[in-house]
């Protein structure tokens, strides 16, 4: 199976410095010839490496605007975490008309969908067959996460798509209602604010294909609309629910379920630490958990353009001030919510197909651990000791990458030279 | 003959140290994703391994988390230095707890350890010696 990334690495600026490999959440980069090398299939494209590269090396390869002059007809979704980018005065209609302007037919803020997934999700959790705590779908890079990472937690998902799929449907729909024309007539782009999303474009979590045709960075099209906006002139119309509005925010889901019985958290290793407990069989009297890779939610995506903090209070001025609301909620069969494709395990943890020879890699890495320094230096290229150990039983590293057991076996290979040097053969010794 | 291929790993458990209760069990978890184990299995070994884990921090001195893992089964030991358990059967009933009131408070002890050891072992063994300790066995087999 190939993975297809969005976070790309650029080799010229790379120096192969540790950073990314120390900070990925599934250990999915080790640095070989100087370079930063991704692993496809542990790559949730959760964008913390973009983050913390103090090179620039790596980005989100995102979709062009380009692509809008293939199709009649270009709906844009707008994320709520766009509109926390903006001024809270700017009205959102105002926003929406100069994201339209730049070039599309039709503009759908994603909060619509958000808000019909949040009253489904309410009946949901009250109902049979829930696996406790159940998990949210709607940051991608967690569901990843969960594959790759946690598969035996894949049930707790709840069965709905994420809101950008279900607004994807939506605009379809709309856009064939009002003009008769087919699908392949019809482009539907996301603004994005993480590469997690860019991936769930073209390779959704599951098996199915996306609704969307393209997803494009929030920043550049954030750029574009804020130069257009001081030329706006008219409004278009709001759907504005503030319960949509808040899943830009972390904790932003749970405005539909009481809060005892809800857990948000964010920023993926705290994802991980909660999903650790969960998988030990904790938290069984929390009927939903909110996770987001994001420290903030969507508004800490690495394609946001403001301070996550500021784009939260924007997004809470923005709800107080929302008037009545000129659009009406979607009207969607439940069936158009229902996660449409099966989401499967992608393992990565096991040493070997067959379990004999995996419980002898695991032996030969436990006797591996104990001779290395246990420093996680991060200088062999992975992320610490035991990663190398992973790394050497898989056959992708060898020992002599450490640079202390090299300098072990320098050493003693010097001192063999030196005692060579002092023997004499017999013939010699005379002075 | 061929040896089979077999895996023993120990953790030590520190008794009245909840910070570290579960880190035994999730170092026992990792080990078994990577033999490759099925989810479902690993998963009922981990809860299984944890709620030991845990009745060690709350209830005894010190103690040690123990596993052997072959292809055909996985067993797993929980030895402790501790008071013991003076009524086997009783700790058995789902609600029964001696944990103290701090110890509940922190959400710990509500009497659901044993029980959900037995349904999520194959075996489960208990010996136990007032004011010594207690040895919990578990045995889980691999089907697959």
């Amino acid at each position: 199976m190939t993975y297809f990334h969005s976070v790309k690495l650029h080799e010229d600026k790379c120096k192969g410095c540790t950073n990314c490999i120390k900070r990925c959440p599934t250990e999915a980069i080790r640095v070989r010839g100087g370079r930063a090398v991704i692993d496809d299939a542990r790559c949730v494209d959760c964008g913390e490496c973009i983050r913390v590269c103090p090179n620039r090396a790596k980005s989100v390869v995102t979709d062009s605007r380009a692509l809008l002059k293939d199709r009649k007809f270009n709906a844009c979704l707008v994320a709520p975490s766009f509109f926390g980018q903006f001024r809270s005065e700017v009205s959102l209609g105002r926003i929406l008309a100069s994201i339209k302007s730049l070039g599309f037919s039709h503009v759908l803020e994603v909060s619509r969908a958000a808000d019909v997934v949040a009253s489904a999700l309410s009946k949901h959790l009250l109902g049979p067959n829930v696996r406790y705590p159940a998990l949210s779908t709607s940051c991608p890079a967690v569901v990843r996460l969960v594959q790759v990472r946690f598969p035996d937690l894949i049930d707790h998902f709840v069965p709905f798509d994420a809101p950008m799929e279900i607004a994807a449907y939506a605009a379809r729909q709309e856009i064939k209602l009002a003009t008769g024309c087919s699908d392949d007539e019809i482009g539907v782009f996301f603004t994005t604010p993480c590469p997690a999303k860019v991936t769930a474009v073209h390779q959704p979590v599951g098996q199915g294909h996306s609704q969307l045709t393209g997803a494009l960075s929030m920043a550049e099209v954030y750029a574009d609309a804020f130069k257009f906006l001081p030329k706006v002139t008219h409004e278009e119309p709001v759907y504005g629910s503030a319960r949509g509005l808040a899943w830009a925010v972390s904790g932003g889901e749970g405005t539909a379920i009481a809060k005892d019985d809800y857990l948000a958290v964010d920023g993926l290793q705290h994802v991980i630490a909660l999903l650790e407990e969960v998988e030990l069989g904790r938290l069984r009297s929390v009927k939903y958990i909110e996770g987001q890779a994001c420290i903030g939610g969507c508004v800490g995506g690495v394609l946001a353009v403001g301070n996550p903090f500021i784009a939260r209070l924007r997004i809470a001025r923005m709800s107080q001030r929302l008037v009545s609301a000129s659009l009406p909620a979607l009207d969607l069969a439940p069936s158009a919510l229902t996660l449409r494709q099966t989401l499967l395990p992608r393992p990565f943890l096991q040493l070997d197909a067959n379990i004999e020879v995996a419980l002898q890699k695991l032996n030969e890495l436990e006797a591996l651990v104990g001779q290395l320094p246990m420093l996680d230096c991060g200088a062999c290229g992975a992320p610490h000791c035991r990663a190398l150990a992973e790394d050497i039983v898989r056959g992708t590293a060898s020992s002599t990458d450490c640079v202390f057991v090299l300098r072990k076996q320098v050493s003693s290979l010097a001192g063999e030279l030196m005692d060579l040097a002092g023997k004499l053969p017999p013939a010699m010794g005379r002075g | 003959m061929v040896e089979q291929a077999v895996l023993e790993v120990a953790y030590q458990v520190v008794g009245g140290d909840f910070s570290q209760a579960g880190d035994g069990a999730s170092r026992l978890k990792r080990v078994l994703q990577q033999i490759g184990l099925a989810p479902a299995l690993s998963r009922r070994i981990a809860v299984a391994a944890y709620e030991a884990e845990l009745n060690i921090v709350i209830h005894a001195y010190s103690g040690v988390l123990k596993a052997k893992v072959s292809p055909v089964k996985v067993e797993v030991w929980a030895e402790d230095q501790g008071p013991g358990i003076p009524d086997v059967e009783l700790a058995m009933k789902e609600g029964y707890s001696t944990a103290p009131d701090h110890v509940r408070a922190l959400g710990f002890g509500a009497g659901m350890g044993l029980p959900n050891m037995r349904r999520n072992a194959d075996e489960l063994e208990i010996k136990t010696v007032l004011g010594e300790g207690t040895i919990v066995y578990m045995c889980f087999a691999n089907r697959a």
